[in-house]
């Protein structure tokens, strides 16, 4: 019993797992979400900057971490356009590329924002650190044209921003180590501030970068998602996936609780 | 053409899922197609977003007059063009001119930066904590400090011992025995806690992205459907 | 010369970036603005390359008819569909976003969030607590995960409410889920990122001195 137990077929986990995903999407529950420190520090921010002043949303991750963080960009962006903040999109990861953009149209088609005016999407450039560096002098050296091949200087919003001296914050929505990048040359060379949005995977290294301060915010996967979803009072797909991955989570503890109860009677029986 | 996209997605969806059962045609199918579909992308954003903006606009300019400077670009852009000497394998060795210039701006870059950054920045993050405690301390007025200050004390402590046992597991140019032994097996405890709690919260990673496909095929899927 | 002027160009970029960096003179930040042009000139050839490479090895498969040679060719037509409409008409034209939208981003997503089904199986198979070490990542595992979602706190908040400290430590799964991330955690990364940083560094001095010199790659 115990051996079939341990040997159990991975296909029936898979069920289980399918199970819990489906089950709680056609039956939603709305469970009290707690806020986060990093996540309230980032809103905060954000919140205090003045009425005209302008953010770098930087979608530096694909379509495979679009759950977890085209939620957050869309909370940012509402955040932004609701209290009229600017805001300069670009991505340093081609993938990010087209996403980015369809994304910051959504948004701002929702709010009712004016693209040149509310908002810009630079697009890609490639060369990683090259960008950040380069558009810390000059943006225009490194964006001569947005993405849809308007020439910046066109654009009125952008008549305002030369470089990160008139960026008031960077948040890096990212899947890999892209933040770090950011650190390492927005925030040691021009003093810039950066926040970031990160997947599960990279939450956890994160950590040291805010402690220091050089990163004024956190958000963390689609559970920072949902917090920052309730901050800015729009429940959205981070709210509603955070809840179903509650019964997820659950029965991961459950399967890991039952492996080691029936690894350790089977130690026993062998000793 | 909204509505055969979402059927296409959903078709593509289930051929990746039939993995679950077992390797599959359906499988390797959407498996290439991604491979594909990737790479052209690929292709397309650095001809359009790289290429194009940073090789042969300035190109171009110096070509067509407008800023005669622009001709020193050639150089860079010459060296670009060695990349495609691995294309023959006679001729491959030309590959190591960009490559060796990009690794050492990469290098020269990455010196004061990562230094700064990661090493400056990190250890005084390390020692600041301490800074905090010793300006609390001049500055109390109640002779009996909250339960926080405690908590301030003992993070503070707690991360100078992590830090040093952690590095201590890395220094390979001791022997681990005796007082280093310990030290290290420390060391490796709060690494274990590190990736513990990396791995919980790269399961709540996954599960997202699994949420998101579901939610796809329930919702607007299965909507257009019904 | 195969070898000694590559040898040569990192060292001079590495140096000329390393040093322009330090000094503010216009000169020197000109010269420094320039390398940095240069750089990203190069850089998109290599990424044209890199995928150019990809279609090689695809090119290889079916030459040798290797296992699944066959599939290569729907590699071909990914790449073809993608590049006939996106090179003459630019990725914003919206075919190009459709194929990206209906096509290769499901596919993306749907690929990682398989994962999430063998994280779990692996977690039931695999995640035992042997030893000490063992057992502080899986009990450091559990208690993120839980911290993570809201049933976490839902749960302990149950439980706590049968004694007499329902007040004072309410929502503790989300809190030492927080505290672990914000100390041992901490600490353990930092610990990391020193080591990692200081390898970076003295890596990155060997290549500029030429004393590393593997990404040459074989050959005179």
């Amino acid at each position: 019993m115990l051996t079939k137990l341990v040997n159990m077929d991975r296909r029936i986990v898979f069920i289980l797992v399918a199970l819990a995903v489906i089950i709680p999407m056609m039956f939603p529950i709305s469970l009290p979400i707690s806020i986060s420190k990093p996540t309230e520090d980032l809103y905060n921010f954000i919140d205090g900057l003045e009425e005209g002043s302008a953010i770098m949303l930087v979608f530096d991750y694909g379509p495979s971490s679009l759950a977890e963080l085209n939620p957050m960009a869309k909370a940012i962006l509402k955040q932004c356009f609701e209290k009229d903040i600017k805001v300069v999109g670009l991505t340093l990861y081609a993938v990010g590329t087209t996403m980015g953009s369809d994304l910051m149209k959504g948004v701002a088609e929702e709010k009712g924002a004016v693209y040149g005016e509310d908002y810009v999407f630079l697009g890609f450039r490639p060369g990683i650190e090259l960008v950040i560096l380069g558009m810390g002098t000059d943006i225009s050296s490194i964006y001569e044209k947005d993405y849809y091949e308007t020439p910046i200087v066109e654009l009125p919003m952008m008549s305002n921003i030369k470089n990160y001296d008139q960026i008031e914050l960077i948040v890096d929505l990212a899947s890999g180590n892209l933040t770090e990048s950011w650190i390492r040359f927005a925030n040691v060379q021009f003093n810039q501030q950066i926040a970031a949005g990160v997947t599960g995977v990279i939450i956890s290294q994160m950590y040291p970068y805010l402690q220091t301060g050089q990163l004024i915010g956190l958000i963390s996967g689609i559970a920072g998602a949902a917090e920052y979803e309730n901050l800015i009072e729009d429940p959205a797909k981070g709210v509603l996936w955070i809840n179903i991955e509650s019964f997820v989570h659950l029965l991961i503890v459950l399967l890991v609780i039952i492996g080691n109860i029936a690894f350790f009677v089977q130690r026993k029986q062998e000793e | 053409m909204e509505f055969l996209g979402i059927w296409i997605a959903a078709f593509l969806t289930l051929c990746i899922y039939s993995f679950l059962y077992k390797d599959n045609p359906f499988y390797r199918f959407a498996e290439y197609l991604f491979v594909g579909m990737s790479v052209g992308y690929g292709i397309v954003l650095s001809y359009h977003q790289g290429f194009l903006p940073f090789a042969w606009e300035p190109f171009k300019a110096a070509f067509t007059g407008e800023s005669l400077f622009g001709l020193i670009k050639l150089i860079p852009i010459g060296i670009g063009l060695l990349f495609f000497s691995g294309l023959s394998s006679r001729h491959t060795w030309l590959i190591r001119f960009p490559s060796a210039i990009l690794i050492g701006v990469g290098c020269g870059l990455a010196i004061p930066n990562v230094l700064r950054a990661d090493i400056f920045e990190q250890t005084r993050g390390t020692v600041e904590p301490f800074s905090v405690i010793h300006s609390n301390i001049a500055g109390l007025v109640e002779p009996v400090p909250s339960i926080e200050f405690y908590g301030l004390i003992f993070g503070a402590v707690l991360m100078v011992i992590g830090v040093i046992c952690t590095l201590t597991y890395f220094f390979f140019s001791v022997e681990h025995r005796g007082p280093v032994k310990w030290v290290s097996k420390v060391g490796i405890a709060f690494l274990m806690i590190g990736f513990g709690s990396a791995f919980g919260n790269t399961v709540m990673g996954r599960v997202a992205l699994l949420i998101q496909r579901v939610d796809f095929l329930l919702n607007d899927w299965m909507g257009s459907i019904f | 010369m195969k070898r000694q002027i590559p040898l040569i160009l990192c060292f001079l970029f590495g140096v000329v970036m390393l040093l322009t960096q330090f000094s503010p003179h216009s000169y020197s930040q000109g010269v420094y603005e320039e390398v940095l042009n240069w750089a990203r000139i190069i850089t998109p050839f290599a990424l044209i390359f890199s995928t150019i490479t990809l279609l090689q090895t695809h090119i290889t498969r079916i030459r040798r008819r290797t296992e699944h040679w066959q599939y290569s060719f729907i590699v071909f037509v990914g790449i073809a569909v993608m590049v006939i409409i996106g090179i003459p008409y630019g990725p914003q034209h919206p075919w190009f976003e459709w194929l990206f939208n209906n096509v290769q981003l499901p596919m993306d997503a749907t690929m990682f969030s398989l994962l999430a089904f063998f994280i779990a199986s692996a977690a039931y198979r695999a995640f035992r607590a042997r030893n000490v070490e063992a057992s502080l990542l899986l009990i450091t595992a559990v208690i993120v995960m839980l911290g993570n979602v809201p049933v976490g706190d839902l749960i302990w908040n149950r439980l706590i409410s049968l004694t007499p400290w329902s007040e004072t430590f309410a929502d503790g799964s989300s809190w030492m889920k927080q505290w672990i991330l914000d100390n041992p955690n901490l600490s353990a990364r930092r610990g990391i990122i020193l080591g990692v940083s200081l390898g970076v560094i003295s890596q990155s001095i060997r290549i500029i001195l030429g004393i590393e010199r593997s990404y040459l790659g074989g050959g005179d």
